[in-house]
């Protein structure tokens, strides 16, 4: 709620920099969204992340996206465009470097060394994320319910998640949870 | 006869000369990109591997699990670096941003407006607890990917994986540290783990 003196100076920033810790994926930095939309710069309240998080997910396209939509509630169309070539374009530069760079010295063992060490590191990121939105979505046992039966699905099976999303949607509208 | 399986021309009549592959041009890297972004709903990566794969024959499968582990290793969102270094190693710096302006461009606009819509009605109580029930559920799925990438590392009984794996999350998810702290301290000993046991197990 504190005006800040530049939102889109603070929105390339904050993306700009998380971009580069995103070990793992957008879903990964999902706790450091959080942290930096409602801990920190309160551009959102819990509810309006949670809402956020769910639009994200129903949106066709890279679930990066959700930066979009932060950023357009901190900052309209600016907002959405700074924080969204904030969050993409500095590792994009660095792919592109260091796919140039293994181009010429093919073999290289250390992308196999540093990729196993990165994938614990982004499993345990993953599943702070999901007890994260989980915290403030799932507010009933019947919502709780509903992220389970949607994890087991998932899991065992192969539907389209979207059937899932839109069936978890149906639900709230119902006033199920 | 199953309904999926269209009765003429089941296997694509593929040119049965693998002539030199062909190289797409910015405005077909745009459009392939704008495309496999559109359809990818909860994930491109899927819809990336089908469209440069299988359709359009721009890499073999392998080719593509290479670069994608690159990027995969690499921080950010994945299927973006994926897009710059693939349009990259067609049509240099514009194929890039061209693939980049393709993945992300049309589903920023669909974002947009998306958000100017919940900017005004986001208060409507239906609204809300539709995204509520909406967000249930992709939390759930979010767990589900996370279970799934935990399978190896339980099958291969990689405990130092799972002990980095949930420090991690006891870091994160339940203290609430800053993400570069922790990574900053996680990163260096998650590969010095990495090299050491890979050692003790060629010895």
């Amino acid at each position: 709620m504190s005006p800040e003196p530049n939102p889109i100076a603070a929105l390339l920033w904050t993306f700009g920099l998380m971009s580069l810790f995103a070990v793992g994926g957008a879903n990964s930095a999902i706790p450091e969204m959080h942290r930096a939309a409602v801990d920190v710069h309160h551009w959102l309240t819990d509810k309006q992340f949670a809402d956020v998080f769910a639009i994200s997910q129903l949106s066709p396209g890279p679930n990066v996206l959700i930066v979009t939509l932060i950023g357009y509630s901190v900052a309209g169309v600016a907002g959405a465009l700074a924080a969204t070539v904030a969050m993409c374009g500095p590792t994009a530069l660095l792919a592109y470097y260091v796919s140039r760079f293994l181009d010429r010295s093919r073999g290289a063992r250390w992308p196999a060394i540093i990729q196993a060490a990165l994938v614990p590191l982004s499993i345990g990121l993953m599943a702070a994320s999901g007890l994260i939105v989980a915290q403030t979505s799932d507010q009933s046992w019947i919502a709780v319910l509903i992220t389970i039966v949607a994890a087991a699905l998932a899991f065992a099976t192969r539907i389209n998640p979207l059937w899932m999303l839109l069936a978890g949607g149906l639900l709230g509208f119902a006033g199920v949870i | 006869m199953p309904p999926e399986s269209p009765p003429v021309a089941a296997p694509a009549p593929a040119p049965s000369t693998p002539s030199p592959p062909h190289q797409p041009g910015l405005l077909e890297l745009f459009l392939a990109f704008a495309k496999m972004s559109l359809a990818g709903f909860g994930g491109v990566l899927v819809w990336a591997r089908r469209s440069i794969v299988e359709h359009h024959r721009w890499m073999t499968a392998e080719e593509f699990n290479e670069t994608f582990a690159l990027c995969h290793f690499l921080p950010g969102p994945n299927i973006v670096n994926l897009s710059v270094v693939f349009g990259a190693r067609f049509r240099g710096v514009a194929g890039g941003l061209a693939a980049f302006a393709g993945l992300v461009g049309p589903p920023m606009v669909i974002a947009t407006v998306l958000a100017a819509l919940y900017a005004r009605y986001g208060d409507i109580d239906v609204l809300g607890r539709t995204l509520a029930g909406v967000a249930c559920a992709a939390v759930g799925l979010l767990f589900a990917v996370v279970l799934k990438m935990m399978m190896p590392l339980l099958q291969r009984r990689d405990v130092t994986g799972l002990v980095i794996l949930a420090a991690v999350f006891v870091a994160i998810g339940l203290i609430r540290w800053p993400l570069q702290i922790v990574l900053l301290v996680a990163i260096p000993h998650s590969i010095a783990i990495t090299i050491l046991t890979r050692r003790m197990v060629k010895a």
